[in-house]
Formats: C-alpha cells, structure tokens, sequence
C-alpha cells in the first residue's frame, strides 16, 4: 500500500494505482477525455494534468502511478492553468455547432468547457473541417467535432478485438476513421458511441430525435443473449428513443452488445400488432380482448374434449419473462396439455430428459474469464455471446488459454491455443477423442464409452490445454457448450462427454445460455421437448415463430398448418398471418414488469418503460385472463410480482437450488465417420428474436446479410464450386438457390447455411443432411 | 564534407577512398579489434560499463545522458529476451553526421554495438535508420553483411558463447521517430507516436521489453573507448564533457561539413575551420544545437566553446551538435517561420497541446510574415507556447517553442518591425 | 496476386529480421517494396500487404498515412522532393525548389502533364551540409543540387 495525499486528504492505495484512480476513490474529480477505467492508458488529451510536488511539470494524473507519499494537487494554479491550456487548444477547431449536435447536454467537453473554457476565443485562424466517414448503418459521425482522444480506436483493437477504427495522418490533419471503404461490423461496435466524449460519434438511428435533457431514464435488462446486460432505456412521451448500458461489472461491465442497444427500433416498428385479431372466413378481424380470449377459450376446450387434452401443444421461445412462462406452463398442464415447451431450435429428445437441472454456466459469468483454460464446445461465440466473448478476449490477453471445437474457424479476435474443427454431426466422436485423451495424459480412467475413440493430434491439444490449466491448486479450467452444442440432434451425447471431460481435469460445466431466459424456463420446468413431432389440434404460440425459432422451421411450419387451431401471442405480425386464427398483441418487454434468469442464475428483474402500445398486454395479463376463462384455479395474481413469487417462491435461492449440469441416463455412442454433407445450421445474430428481425438498422449491418452457402476449399473443389457460385441446396423436399462461398475454417463435407432467415426458413433440420449441387 | 581533425569516430578513415567503409579497410584501421580484445581477454561486462564511465562519454543524440550509466541500468540478469537499437533517424534540421558515420565508418557503429551487447547481455539489436538516406540503408545492410560473413556478428562470435544478431530497419518520413520510445513504436511497425514515461525502454522497450536505445555517434565511439581506454577519451575534451564530438555545420559557411573536434573547441575556431562566413558576410545568428535549440546572436556563439555545458550557460543546447550559420542577410521571421512549419508538419498529432498549438504558432508566425501581423501576436505566441511546453508526452512540443522563444528573446525588434511595416528589416531568407 | 514474386520474397527476407510473433514489425518495409513495384499505395495495396502481415488493414492504412515518404495517390515517373529546411534553404534549397518548378511548368504537388515527373516539398532529409538536396523516388538523394545540377538530373532522367 502506497501514501498519498490529495489536495490535503491523506489515503492509502494499492500499488499500481493511477494519480487519477487515488483521486476518485475519494471522490475528487480530475477532468479527462483519453482516460478510460477500461481501456489502455493514451496520456495524449493532457486534460487531466495536475500538480505533482517535486515535479518540475503538470504530470497527466491518468498516466501517472501513484509513489509513496506523494503529494497531488489538483486545483494549484499550475495545474489549473495547465488544464484551461489545454482546454484552449481542444477548443480552438472545434466546432461552434452544439445547438445542432446530438451530444449537446450530455458532452463532456461542453461540461469541462464550463469549468476552464475562456469566455471567447484567442484563436482568430481558420479553423479545421475534417469529412465525415461512412461508418456503418449504426455510427453516426462528425468529425470535425472530433478531439482525437482515441477511445474508439482503443475500443475496437482492445475490447471488440479488431483494430477497425483508427487514426490515420499524423499531426493536425489526423482523422479517426474505418478502412478505406470498410464499415465497423463490430457486434459490440455501437460502444464507441458512449465512448465518444463529444458529438463525433453518435447513434445513428438516433440521430436528431431527441435532446438528452428531454429522456427519462428507466433501468431495464435485455431480452437477447442469456447473459442478461443491464440497461437504461430512454424514454420520451411514451416512446423509447435510445438504449444504453446500465453499468453492472459482473455482468456486462460498461459495454453492451449492439443487438441490445439497437433493438429498440422494433419497438416502435409498424409491424407492432395493436389490436387482437380473428381470422373468420380467410379473413383477419380486428377484435376487442374479451371476444378474442373468449374464441380462444372456447376453441381449446372443444379442440380438447373432441380429441384430447393431448392434442393441443403450448410452444413459447425462452426470450418470455419468468412470469409469462410461469403463467403459461401453468395454462398448458391445466389444459391437460402437459409442460409447454420452450425447445423449439432443440433436436435431441434425449437432453431434456436427461438434464438433472437447469443447465446454466456453471458459474458466474465474472469467473468465467478467470479460468486458466476455457473449452467451447459448438459456439458461433461472438455471435452468440458477443459480451462473453469479449470477457474471455480479456482472459486471453491476460494468459486464459482458449480452445474451441466447434464446426468453423471462426475468427474470435482473441489467440486460440488448441481447435478442433469437426462436422456437426461428429462432434461427439471429436469430443470423445478429447475425453480419452485427457484420461491418459491424468493417467485415469477412460470412461468406457469413449474407450474406443481415436483422438487425433487436435483433440490431444485440447486435452493437455486443459490438463495443464488446472495442474495447480485452484487454477480452474470450463468447458462451455453453445448453441451449435444445444441444438446439435447429439446434444444430450456431448454434454455427457462435457461432463465426463470435467470430471477427469477437474474443469468446470457451463451452457452459454441461448436466449435472456432459458434458465429461468427451465428453473420453471418447462420442457425443451419438440411438441411439434406429432400432429396436433390446437398450437399456442408464445413469442414463437416457427419458421424462425424451430430446428426444422419446414417441419415445423407444416404442423402448424395442419392443425386446428393456432393462437399466436405476439408483439408483431408475423409469419401466423398466414397459419395462425388468433393473434393476440402481447408486449415485448419494454411494456411489461417482468424477469429474467440469465445463464449465471441471477434472476434479475424489470419494470415497463412506456405504456403497452395500441390494445397490447402484457402477456401475462393475458395468460391471467385466458386462465380464469378456462376455470382454471390459481390464475389470480394482482401485479406482475404477486406471479413471480407464486412462480419463484423463494426467490434467488430458489433458482440457485435448481441449477445443475449432471445428465443421467444418456449412452455415447461412437459412429463410423460420417459420409455425405450436414447443414451447419446457426441462427444468425440479427434473426435470434423476434426484435432484432425488426430492427431496421441492425437488419443494415453486414451481421445481417442474407446467408451463403459456406463450403470448405476441399468440398467445394470436390463438388466443383467456386466462389460466387449459384448452388441449389435441397434438404428433404425443401430446397433453395444461394450463392457460395469458400471458408477457409470449415470442416469438410459441411455446408454452413444459417437458419432463422426468411431466405433459408423453407429448409429442413439446422444440422440434417443436405444435398447441394452447382445450378 | 567530413573532415577528421582529432576524435574517435572517423579515426584512420580515408575520405578519398570509396572502399574506406568496408570491412577491410576498417580492420586495417585496427577495427573490429577492442571486440576481438574482448572475447580473448574475457574482459568483464561490469570492466566495459566502467570505462564507459571513466570516458564520460554522453548520448551523442542531442540529450546528452552518460552513456556508462545508461548500460548500467539494463537489467543484465532478465530472463526473457533483451533489446539493444540505435536511433540512426537522424531528421533534426541541421543534423547529418550519422549519414556520414554510417556511409563512411559503418562497421564502428556495429562494433559498438556488438560491444553493447555484450556488456549488457543483449544477444538481438535493430539499427533504425532515417527513411530519408536509403543509400545509407543499403550500404549498412551491405556492411551487416560483411560482419556476418566474417564471424563478428551471428551466432558464437568469434568462437565464444556469445550471440549478437543485428538487423537495420528504415523510417519512411516522420521527424518523430528520431524520438526513442516513437522510434521503438515505428520499429513495432505502427505509427511512431511517443510513448508515455515511465516505464522507461530500459524496462519496457521493443516489444515490451528491456531496451537500450543509442545514438549512432555514441555507439561508434565504443570501440575506440574500449581498445585505447576510457581515460583517454576523456582526455580528448573536458572533464563532463569527454572526448571529441562531431559537429554539423550548415548554412552560411564556406565549406559546410561534419567536424571531428574536441569537445571545448572554441566556436570561432570552428567557424574558420568550415571557412568562414560565405561571401565574407557578418555573423547574425547560429543555431547550436539543431532546429529546436533556442537560436543565440552571433556575438554571443564567438566567445562560446562547444561544449555541452558552455552552450547551456549561454542559454542554448548543444543537442546533436548541429550548428546552423546565420548571415546579415537573414530574415528571422522567415527563418522561424519556416521552423515553426517544420515542427507543425512533424507534430505526430498524439497530444493536444502540440497537435493543435504548433499549427497555431506557425499561423501566427505565417500571419507577421505576410504583413498581417498584429501588435499583441508577440505575447500570443509566447502564451500559446507556454501552453505547449512541458505539457506533452515527448520533448517535440518543446522543441516547437524554443525557436520562437529563441527568436522572441534575441530579434523582437526584427518581430516587431515586421508587424509594423508589413515588410523584413533585411533582404536574405 | 496482387505482388510480384519477387516483391513477396523482398517482404519475407524483412519479415525474418523480426521475431515471429511480430511481423508487424515489417510493415513498413513491405509498404515500401509495395511502392516500388506499384508506384504508389493503393487502398487495395494496403489491404494486400496487411492481410499479408497478419494485421488489421487499418493498421497498415495508419502507418501508410503517418510516414510521409507513402504516397496513397499516384504520382508521376519520377517524385522529386526538395528540401526547403531553414539549414537547405540558408544553402539554396528553396531556390532549388522554384528552379525546378519554373523548369517543369508545375507546382509544388502537381505532375508534368506527361506523367513523368512529380514534385513534392520535403522536411530535413538529414542531408544539410549537401544543400540544396532533393531525392529522386524516395530512394536516391541528389547533393549541391544548383542549377546547373538540376538541369543535367533532369537530361538525365528523360
């Protein structure tokens, strides 16, 4: 511990401590634009120059650790004069424009200008104009407001891990700016926006909407990735204008992903359904609630008496709050219709029935980047989990050695010590190999279903990865599965590999939780079953697309055409104008008290930041509703917290004693090598939910183009493709026409073709096999 | 021109010859022979580092730190790998004598370095040459070559255990980099903007690591220190300022050129050295020490020797030794305004005060230059530069406002006329 | 491929001088032997050479536009820059730099309608005491260039 003192106040510090992190530990303020807690340090703005006793010069109190009895000054006159000079020159070519500029009232140099700006200028030279830059459909940008602190540059080379923001020129004519010609497609790109200590980077969709001071400020949390980022939606007459993260280091630290910043726009999308609606005669109604529910009530009770209870299916997505699905898993078992399932993108009967819990991290998400080795098993991980992602990039930087096995070599942006690249559907006989061989490097038993895997030179990599990494007492190594892991119609095989690879290196299990909820789901019971397998009568649709949120949308879009009724819950018109008789406007979360359980089992817990839109609900009002319509008990809950605690009655601790990642019951069994081509099926980060499909500006980014048919260079040459090719894709009776493109990283014999996209929802299984031929 | 008048550096190198740089003419000169010394005798890397001391050689760079001291501080016991480099980017206006070393004497250079990286248990070094004098980095990749294929450099040199690898790399036009953590950053291959201080290079150097970075003229001075003895380098010049120095000398002489001399020569025995004043003019002004040091009135350098401390107490630097010559016929605001451009166009653009104040001095000094000069412009540059100096990450913000300090001190009246008649006081440049 | 054979072996010979794990190190020389062979840096040459590297295009794009010897717009047959520098102008250096644009009819920055020469104004070249001196292509400095001198440069290069 070192000894400082501050303009007088005496305080010890850790060693390492900067002058600028002593001085707000006790709360004194030291203006800065460069300095950022998580960033590296640049000392280029000079703002934050004080006075250092014994020091001949003002020292940047952000660059400068803190010695032993150390005296600071921070208000001295040198020091002052030191930052009012500084200010002089920030503000020499800056522009007069802050009546017009998006920062206004919430810039940090106009706030700082305040207090050691000049009252009128010295300066009487011709000021500096820099162009803008096209930075992408999401960064607005200004430039000649720019005060080169560099933030955004050390944002994207540090933290989103790609160096896409950068200053080019040297001197006065230095620009930040992005690759000639290139946008910043960044997931966690939108940061730099608050980064941005003046107007140069601002929201796009943002862009003249709204003035700070006009924005209520509500806390919320986000209903995308299971890792559940805390935010502050900005609200204006009952509209939400912006999102922005609500700082929560354990967490989302400061970031958030771009999907939670940007999705708001769906919000106020024209696809919004206002008005419940019948379908009568071919034709859509605009009904009131009662008469709808009513319909609805009495179609599920004829549909159950005339066929049975088991005929009707109950499907939501796991991005419903806790109190909706509570609600609705209590609907489906009065109904007599068993759990309602929130499984839809799952293919392996097997996992859910073997799953001794709710499977979740395994730990919570601030531990995660504290592994000594880290194991992803089947993860598009920067697109999955854009923010854990850029946990375990710091992981990395700081020794946390990363492996994957995974289909494709995606680019991580972080070092990669040991990979496994595997076709889908040999990813148990990959993972068995890993097992096997981290058995005999800890000389232990093999467990006798990988006896006899073959591990290749790869799967050894892994294994001694992970053998190394908890060597020592308490180094603690994962092993995270994602949703290529989930979804994989062998999930239940690898989490049974995942927990046998755990048992014998002593890492840890965790599932890098799909969506804001799938936790909480399945802390509530309900099942990831596929109901959808056999023909039903009745479907009600909660939050759910099926041609989007289904492992096989073909399949699945046929069995709810051919069923009796459909009832579709949702915020937006969707793809049920077409197969469903009833549309009930339901509200996203934005309009509804709600909660979610994110993949660390942290319940955490929100309230509505504007009014339901047009005749919307929140669901579950609705479920409440539709409950005491079907003589149901138990349905009578006063506010969204009365639900919760019927549905969680002893609260986080309850949730705690329900997580667990043992599954029982499930064989490996170990197959010839496969032949043929297997779809590599991901959901691609801008169709996860039904908010980013509608969020126009994210439907701009490069995340959001159309897939292509992705082939390795060896099958490609095999079937004779090229680059830019058009291939016909057939799965099934489904098929397609897409262009194609060589990917260095994939394995061979698979073709990478996204699901969940309007262009590719007609095809069959995210991983089936697939026939693909040159048109 | 170079001309050898006593010193170390160019000792025994024969102008007139071509071959004068190879590796054996060099060795001829007794070359390569305090390294040879060296492995036979086993002479101890603490033995070197105090005859450095005993030298008193300072950084020839232009700051002028002991060089012994400097080597003392590398951690000699790291585990991890260690780097030695010489600052070759040599862009100071004013400053050209490390062209002339490394096109005339380059093996000194790398004997001086293989030297320091024996004593400081350095076994990679990177001699960062000014992008500018391509020649000159191909003639030393040529002398690498040379000592390569003759056993001095590489693995096992000479038959010992010792290991040296030297590779040279190339600016490519940015003054900054003559600045050594800006010059370690461009070595990294990104732009080459200052880092900030501490950690020293000595601890966080290339790639992070522990770094001496020398100037080319310091490093050519080693073998001679180490064959004849630190003693009698010093002995060369005066005590805190030992041995010789070359000086640069450009503008309004006779016969501009590096000089070998003492340090402590008189100035006015340089000056008749380089041939006097061109055309017989009267001395106005001369820059001692490169662009940045503060201009001194020509009266003032004629009682002045050239030494680091002398210079300093008549109010200047002595720097790299580059020594500008001013005649009558020099226009000083023109003079400053073409420095204050210089230092505008340099400005890496890192830290506020220097990116947007060098552009606000040389606007202002454009501005009195082209008649539109105001009578409170004076106190504004002296403001705006007290607004820079001292308040950036490297010295260059520095060495923007000392010319105009320099100026300001010494020619206000010639500042002054300027801004009263719209026109120069004299002719010339 | 967007370098010649020869180029890339140029590159890797450079690359070798670094450690491994830092061929950044050698984007300066590949930028270099990058012009040489194309004339100037295109933005599709600096995406080459980076992807080459290993590095961020933007990376590249920083060092390609911090270092004032790369030219990122096409120049003419010959670039000559004169050093205008208080030392080389007290010698003649700006006189040089009128000469020649008197001789060649353009200004500063401008190329002979021709294409084949360019002239750029230049900072100290580390040259001084050779004033006037002007470089031929970056890599070729011409001492004492006078008038006399220029005129039988110029001879010499058409």
């Amino acid at each position: 511990m070192l000894e400082i003192e501050i303009d007088g106040t005496k305080l010890t510090v850790p060693n390492g401590t900067t002058v600028i992190e002593a001085a707000r530990s006790i709360g004194t303020h030291i203006p800065h634009f460069c300095y950022h807690k998580k960033l590296s340090i640049a000392a280029n703005c000079r703002m934050c120059l004080v006075q250092v006793e014994k020091a001949p010069k003002p020292l940047p109190a952000c660059a400068t650790p803190v010695n032993d009895g150390m005296k600071v000054y921070t208000h001295s006159d040198m020091a002052v004069k030191a930052q009012q000079g500084v200010m002089e020159f920030l503000l020499i070519n800056h522009p007069l424009d802050c009546p017009i500029c998006d920062q206004g009232g919430e810039c940090q140099l106009q706030d700082i200008a305040v207090g050691y700006g000049g009252s009128s200028s010295r300066y009487e030279e011709e000021k500096r104009v820099v162009p803008n830059k096209d930075l992408g459909p999401l960064i607005s940008t200004d430039m000649t407001r720019c005060i080169h602190c560099t933030r955004c540059v050390r944002f994207t080379e540090e933290v989103a891990g790609m160096q896409e923001i950068g200053m080019a020129g040297r001197g006065e004519h230095s620009e930040i700016m992005s690759f000639i010609g290139m946008t910043v497609d960044s997931e966690i790109s939108g940061n730099v926006i608050d980064l941005c200590p003046v107007g140069a980077l601002t929201s796009k969709p943002f862009r003249y909407t709204a003035r700070t001071w006009e924005l209520s400020r509500r806390k919320s949390v986000s209903p995308h990735d299971g890792l559940g980022a805390n935010l502050v939606v900005q609200v204006k007459a009952d509209r939400v204008m912006r999102v922005l993260p609500l700082e929560n280091e354990a967490i989302n630290e400061c970031w958030i992903a771009d999907r939670d910043r940007f999705a708001y726009e769906a919000l106020n999308s024209e696809q919004r359904l206002t008005k419940p609606m019948v379908k009568q005669g071919g034709v859509w109604l605009e009904t009131d609630w009662q008469t709808a529910l009513e319909y609805v009530g009495n179609g599920l009770k004829s549909i159950s008496r005339d066929y049975g209870a088991d005929t009707v299916a109950v499907m939501a997505t796991p991005h419903s709050t806790v109190e909706e699905l509570f609600l609705l898993n209590k609907l489906s078992q009065a109904l007599g219709a068993g759990s309602a399932s929130v499984g839809g993108r799952y293919a392996d009967e097997r996992l859910a029935a073997a799953q001794q819990g709710a499977a979740w991290l395994g730990q919570p998400i601030a531990d995660v980047a504290q592994s000594k080795a880290v194991l992803v098993v089947g993860s598009t991980l920067r697109k999955e989990q854009p923010l854990l992602a850029q946990r375990l990039r710091q992981g990395a930087k700081r020794g946390l050695k990363l492996a994957i096995l995974n289909p494709a070599d995606d680019e991580l942006f972080s070092a990669i010590a040991a990979k496994l690249i595997s076709r889908p559907d040999q990813m148990v006989e990959a993972l068995a190999g890993v097992v096997k061989a981290a058995a005999e490097l800890k000389q232990a038993a093999v467990p006798a279903d990988v006896a006899a895997a073959e591990p290749c030179a790869a799967a050894r990599g892994i294994a001694k990865v992970l053998v190394d990494a908890t060597a020592a007492e308490g180094d603690r190594a994962s092993v995270l599965l994602g949703n290529l892991a989930a979804h994989n119609p062998r999930a239940a095989e690898l989490a049974v590999l995942a927990n046998q690879l755990a048992a014998i290196t002593g890492a840890t299990v965790g599932w890098l939780s799909e969506a804001a909820n799938t936790v909480g789901a399945q802390v509530l019971g309900l099942t990831s079953g596929n109901l959808l397998s056999k023909p039903r009568k009745a479907v009600l649709l909660f939050n759910n697309e099926v041609e989007f949120d289904s492992h096989d949308g073909q399949a699945a879009l046929a069995a709810v055409k051919q069923a009796e009724m459909v009832v579709a819950f949702s915020a937006f018109k969707h793809g049920a104008v077409d197969y469903a008789d009833v549309l009930l406007p339901i509200t996203p979360f934005s309009e509804t008290a709600g909660s979610f359980i994110n993949m660390e089992g942290k319940l955490q817990t929100f309230n509505g930041v504007v009014k339901p839109l047009g005749d919307s609900r929140p669901g579950w009002k609705v479920l409440r509703v539709l409950g005491n319509l079907l003589a149901s008990e138990g349905f009578d809950f006063d506010n969204a917290e009365a639900v919760r605690k019927a549905a969680l009655p002893q609260g986080e601790s309850g949730v705690a004693a329900k997580l667990s990642n043992t599954v029982n019951g499930v064989a490996v069994t170990l197959q010839a090598a496969a032949t043929g081509l297997v779809r590599m099926g991901e959901v691609p980060i801008y169709q996860a939910d039904a908010l980013v499909r509608r969020a126009p500006s994210l439907q701009k980014t490069r995340d959001a183009a159309a897939p292509l048919a992705g082939l390795s260079p060896a099958t490609a040459a095999q079937l004779g493709v090229a680059e830019g090719d058009t291939v016909k894709v057939q799965q099934g009776e489904a098929q397609g026409s897409y262009t194609a493109t060589i990917m260095a990283g994939l394995a061979d014999g698979v073709v990478r073709l996204a699901a969940a996209h309007p262009t590719t929802a007609q095809l069959g299984a995210m991983f089936g096999s697939i026939q693909l031929t040159r048109a | 021109m170079t001309v050898y008048v006593k010193g170390v550096v160019f000792d025994g190198v024969d102008f007139d010859d071509p071959n004068s740089w190879s590796i054996d003419a060099y060795i001829q000169r007794g070359g390569y022979a305090a390294l040879k010394k060296i492995i036979a005798e086993g002479i101890t890397q603490d033995a070197i580092i105090a005859e450095l001391k005993t030298s008193s050689l300072r950084g020839r760079g232009g700051a002028g730190f002991p060089t012994g001291l400097k080597w003392s501080f590398m951690p000699r016991s790291f585990p991890g790998q260690k780097y030695l480099v010489c600052n070759t980017d040599e862009g100071e206006p004013g400053t050209f004598k490390d062209l002339d070393i490394i096109v005339n004497n380059p093996h000194a250079l790398i004997e001086g370095m293989i030297i320091g990286g024996y004593a400081m248990g350095i076994t990679v070094g990177y001699n960062y040459i000014h992008g500018e004098v391509f020649e000159a980095y191909e003639r030393f990749e040529a002398a690498l070559e040379e000592a390569r294929r003759a056993g001095f450099l590489g693995d096992n040199i000479l038959g010992s255990e010792f290991c040296f690898q030297l590779h040279a790399h190339h600016g490519y036009g940015a003054y900054i980099c003559g600045e050594e953590t800006a010059l370690l950053e461009s070595l990294e291959g990104k732009k080459g903007q200052p880092r900030f201080k501490p950690p020293f290079p000595a601890s966080y150097g290339l790639y992070g690591k522990p770094t001496t970075i020398n100037n080319t003229e310091t490093f050519a001075s080693v073998p001679y220190i180490v064959r004849e003895g630190g003693q009698k380098f010093l002995e060369l010049g005066k005590p805190n300022n030992g041995g010789t120095k070359l000086f640069s000398i450009s503008g309004h002489v006779n016969r501009p050129g590096n000089y070998e001399i003492p340090l402590g020569t008189p100035f006015a025995d340089l000056l008749e050295m380089a041939g006097g004043m061109r055309g017989g003019k009267k001395i106005k002004a001369v820059i001692p020490g490169g662009s940045s040091a503060p201009v001194l009135p020509g009266h003032i350098m004629m009682e002045t020797t050239m030494d680091y401390d002398a210079i300093a107490k008549a109010g200047s630097m002595l720097g790299s030794g580059a020594v500008i010559v001013m005649d009558e016929t020099v226009c000083m605001v023109k003079a400053l305004r073409r420095l204050s451009y210089f230092y505008y166009e340099e400005s890496c653009g890192q830290c506020t005060p220097c990116r947007e104040g060098t552009g606000w001095l040389y606007r202002v000094v454009d501005r009195i230059e082209r008649g539109l000069g105001r009578p409170e412009d004076l106190d504004l540059l002296e403001s705006v530069g007290k607004n820079i100096a001292g308040r950036t990450i490297c010295a260059l913000g520095d060495a923007a406002v000392m010319p105009v300090q320099g100026m300001l001190k010494h020619f206000r009246d010639e500042f002054l006329h300027h801004i009263e008649h719209k026109k120069c006081l004299v002719p010339g440049f | 491929m967007m370098l010649t054979p020869e180029s890339l072996a140029q590159i890797d010979r450079e690359v070798a001088k670094y450690p491994a794990d830092q061929k950044r190190s050698a984007v300066m020389s590949a930028l270099r032997i990058a012009q040489v062979e194309k004339g100037w840096l295109s933005s599709d040459t600096i995406k080459f050479v980076a992807e080459y590297l290993g590095i961020a295009p933007m990376a590249a794009h920083e060092v390609a536009t911090f270092y004032n010897m790369y030219d990122r717009a096409p120049v003419g047959k010959y670039k000559i820059t004169v050093c205008t520098n208080l030392p080389c102008a007290l010698s003649g250096g700006v006189d040089a730099g009128e000469y020649l644009q008197k001789k060649l009819g353009i200004h500063f920055n401008e190329t002979t309608a021709d294409g084949k020469f360019t002239l750029k104004e230049g900072e100290c070249m580390g040259a001084c005491g050779y004033a006037p001196v002007l470089l031929v292509n970056n890599h070729t400095m011409c001492n004492h260039m006078t008038p006399d001198a220029i005129d039988r440069k110029l001879a010499e290069l058409n």
